[in-house]
């Protein structure tokens, strides 16, 4: 049972990593006034460009990086769109997630003919697993063993950093100058534009820091957790990040404890495939695969407090002409 | 009077398009003076100022700050210069504390903690120095109006300005707010800054300003000392003809009651009682005028009668029919059917859907009406028609129906809303602060018509928060307090009078006599 457990929060914590990433992402986004419905699209470049460079240059690192050029590349467009000629963001992220969606999957069967995949990734092509010091030896250590040596330690570079992001988020949100001017602008950007700070740039580099995040998530798909891209991998990781950000209420800590959340519902629904619940039967998976839309819905409705997004977020900034 | 000017402007142009919005403004503003600058909407007040903010860059024409000619291209360029504004809508971030947005945008270094502590000691510094006092940890979107203004001037002074600007401060204060902020407006005088009012509030600028120069149309017409010179000169001044400022009118006839409420309490969505137990008459030819410190429960009343908003409880008897407020409760076209008009407000929220063109606007909730409908289709020529025939009868500027009333000026709109429920010819006419944001000029005419209207024997109910107006209309005036009517006057009612019943001091009438005389 313990053991179960054990293995059913180290899946959690795999599951959440991608939707972490790109939840912190759009919390860059928003808090800066710029929704982000392109999160998916992001990933799902990402993914792509991560696989098929690894796979040319055999390296992940090198990888992760084209995985985030394309990414950061997709959310200047949507900066562009939004931004300096202040279209319609809904609009401009769809348009993402469809131009991410079809390319991906054209450009992988044109290069490698092998149905919209990329090659499988060996060796250095992928990201591997850690082994934190001391793992093996604490393993038979009874409780403190099993949760070092598997729920901590053992997991890819890029599952660190997303939660390492967390509290740098936090950090740069509450405890710097670019964040104050991040919420600032995202609330009411006439006055930052007032206080002499351009609104323009201020949301470009929001934009960006997205772009980077999301390129991380999309990376960590394809050469970290998968070995190589896959058509339409993201599956719905970057929609779902988006209802995690709403259930965090934009803050940073939630926004980790809403993807954990969903990500335990996403293990254990892979843990109940085909397992008898005594008294109820086969729980169908898609029932926890929708549970993270259904707790969205009702937080939205009201019934676990209110989430009040960022309040110019959506909103293009024009200056007022009086 | 060799002294250099704070600020000198000379000979400024500003062209929108083909609107000219600053003509060869000259103006000179001596430091340590307040200087009101007063004007109609849309007479280039803003413009101006937006240009010595450096939010727009003047066309031709020169800006000497402290003798020296200098090029604002940005507002950081204009804090750099000591040069403060406070928006006549505030530029805060709600969510943050005082002291964030104080800091927001001269935060010293990419770390926050630095800045904040230095604004901390600052803001302790400038309270006990102006008597500016501000919780600096409190949300800033859960403060008063009163307060957030104070924020914005500390966030000026916080950036070492040493001319303050401001953009019609008082449009959001109540009198006692307002009151306060002149005096806040003295002390900084004291202390050596300069301060630049723009107002289209005449009694402001007779009240706090040493200096005033008038506005019209885009020119600077006039510059006067404001002890040597009156309200009526200004108000001259500022329209281009003489205003008569003073309602004419002749003593009201009231004849049969024509709208009658009788114990009406309302209660709101917290579910806080904000009308309690109200009941008055308004009768055929009269004004009667509600005063009130605003959020006194009149909004909701008027929402009430006018069938948007549903009672606990109370009755309402309208040309001899009883109806339940609370249960069964009409809605807006129940009422508008029972010849009741409504000028709601807030024009833009309720009155104007300000994205469409004029001539829809002119016949919103009576375009059922079978004057403007055939069938399931409107008629649009007879809504033209119509529209125009009201553009010309009530002076609507732009003369044109297709525009949209986004493109009108708050004066303008108004005698949109006016005209459309006036013309319906209701025997009862609900108004609500009929002039708000509308310029002296059509005041006056706003004002004219509601008279006429009164003398045509139909019942009128003016909720305003300008007392003025409240004397200057009514035949009888009632003042809410708190959701409840605490006094009722006639119509030569003193100010101080009603201005202690709108404090919520009743019974006082003995006691206030006895003081003024």
């Amino acid at each position: 049972m313990f053991e179960t457990l054990i293995l059913t929060l180290d899946s959690t914590v795999r599951l959440s990593t991608p939707l972490l990433l790109a939840c912190l992402a759009g919390l860059y986004s928003e808090r800066s006034g710029i929704v982000d419905i392109g999160l998916e699209g992001k990933m799902l470049g990402a993914a792509f460009g991560a696989g098929a460079v690894a796979y040319i240059t055999g390296n992940a690192w090198i990888g992760l990086m084209a995985g985030i050029a394309v990414s950061i590349g997709l959310a200047l467009i949507h900066g562009f769109a939004s931004i300096t000629n202040r279209g319609n963001q809904i609009v401009s992220g769809v348009a993402i997630n469809f131009l991410a969606a079809g390319l991906t999957a054209l450009l992988g069967q044109t290069w490698f003919s092998q149905g919209g995949r990329t090659p499988s990734l060996q060796g250095d092509g992928r990201f591997r697993d850690i082994v934190l010091p001391g793992a093996e030896q604490v393993r038979d250590v009874p409780i403190i063993g099993p949760i070092y040596a598997e729920l901590l330690s053992g997991h890819n570079i890029l599952v660190y950093a997303a939660f390492v992001a967390v509290p740098v988020t936090w950090w740069v949100l509450f405890r710097t100058r670019f964040g104050l001017r991040l919420r600032a602008v995202g609330e009411n950007p006439a006055a930052v534009d007032t206080a002499g700070i351009s609104v323009t740039w201020l949301r470009y580099r929001a934009v960006i820091a997205c772009g980077i995040l999301c390129g991380l998530a999309g990376s960590y798909l394809s050469i970290a957790q998968s070995a190589g891209f896959i058509k339409d991998m993201t599956a719905g990781k970057g929609f779902i990040a988006l209802a995690a950000l709403i259930f965090a209420k934009w803050r940073p800590a939630s926004a980790m404890f809403a993807c954990l959340l969903f990500g335990f519902l996403d293990a254990t629904a892979i843990r109940m495939q085909g397992q008898e619940v005594p008294g109820i039967g086969e729980i169908p998976v898609q029932f926890f695969q929708a549970l993270p839309y259904i707790l969205t819905v009702i937080l939205l409705a009201g019934f676990i407090g209110k989430a009040i997004p960022p309040k110019a977020a959506g909103i293009p900034y024009l200056k007022e002409r009086s | 009077m060799s002294e250099t000017p704070a600020i000198e402007l000379r000979k400024i142009n500003k062209s929108f398009g083909a609107v000219h919005a600053n003509k060869d403004i000259d103006l000179v503003v001596k430091k340590g003076s307040i200087h009101g600058i007063i004007g109609e909407n849309g007479a280039g007040k803003s413009t101006l100022m937006s240009i010595l903010y450096g939010f727009y860059q003047a066309d031709t024409g020169d800006i000497l700050v402290n003798g020296n000619k200098v090029t604002i291209s940005d507002s950081k360029a204009a804090i750099g210069m000591g040069i403060g504004m406070v928006h006549q809508h505030f530029m805060l971030v709600d969510n943050f504390t005082v002291l964030e947005n104080v800091v927001l945008g001269a935060e010293d270094s990419a770390l926050l903690a630095g800045g904040l502590n230095r604004a901390r000691s600052e803001l302790h510094r400038l309270e006990t120095e102006y008597e500016l006092r501000v919780d600096p940890e409190a949300i800033t979107g859960e403060l008063p109006v009163g307060l957030q203004q104070r924020v914005e001037i500390l966030k000026a002074l916080y950036r070492s300005a040493e001319v303050l600007i401001l953009d019609e401060p008082t449009g959001v204060l109540t009198p006692a707010e307002a009151d306060h902020l002149f005096k806040i407006l003295e002390v900084l005088k004291n202390e050596g800054k300069t301060i630049l009012l723009i107002t289209h509030k005449l009694r402001e600028i007779m009240a706090a300003t040493d200096m005033v120069s008038v506005m019209r149309r885009g020119e600077m017409v006039a510059t006067r000392e404001t002890k040597n010179t009156s309200m009526e000169e200004l108000a001259e001044l500022m329209v281009g003809r003489s205003v008569l400022l003073r309602v004419d009118k002749k003593p009201a006839e009231p004849k049969a009651p024509v709208l009658e409420v009788e114990n009406l309490t309302v209660t709101d969505s917290r579910g806080v009682e904000v009308v309690k137990d109200v009941s008055f008459k308004v009768h055929e030819g009269e004004i009667v005028g509600i005063a009130g410190v605003s959020g006194n429960g009149q909004s909701e009343l008027l929402e009430t009668l006018s069938g948007i908003r549903r009672a606990t409880r109370g009755t309402l008897k309208i040309n001899g029919e009883t109806i339940d407020l609370a249960n069964r409760a009409p809605d807006a076209a129940d009422m508008r059917a029972k010849s009741m008009g409504h000028v709601p407000e807030d024009r833009h929220r309720m009155g104007l859907i300000n994205s469409f063109a004029e001539y829809e606007n002119s016949i919103l909730g009576y375009h059922r009406d079978p004057a403007y409908s055939k069938g399931l289709l409107l008629d649009l020529p007879a809504i033209k028609k119509n529209a125009v025939d009201e553009i010309e009868k009530y002076d609507i500027r732009p003369p044109n129906p297709m525009l949209k009333t986004a493109n009108f000026s708050g004066g303008n709109q108004q005698k949109v809303v006016l005209a459309r429920e006036i013309e319906r010819d209701p025997n009862i006419l609900l108004v609500g602060q009929p002039t708000r944001g509308v310029d002296i000029g059509a005041i006056e005419f706003i004002h004219k018509r509601l008279i006429e209207l009164r003398d045509a024997g139909k019942g009128i109910l003016l909720v305003s928060v300008e007392l003025d107006e409240i004397r200057g209309l009514s035949d009888r005036v009632l003042v809410m307090f708190d959701g409840k009517v605490v006094g009722e006057r006639g119509a030569d009612a003193e100010e101080s009078d009603l201005g202690l019943l709108m404090a919520g001091i009743e019974d006082n009438k003995i006691a206030v006599e006895g003081d003024v005389q």
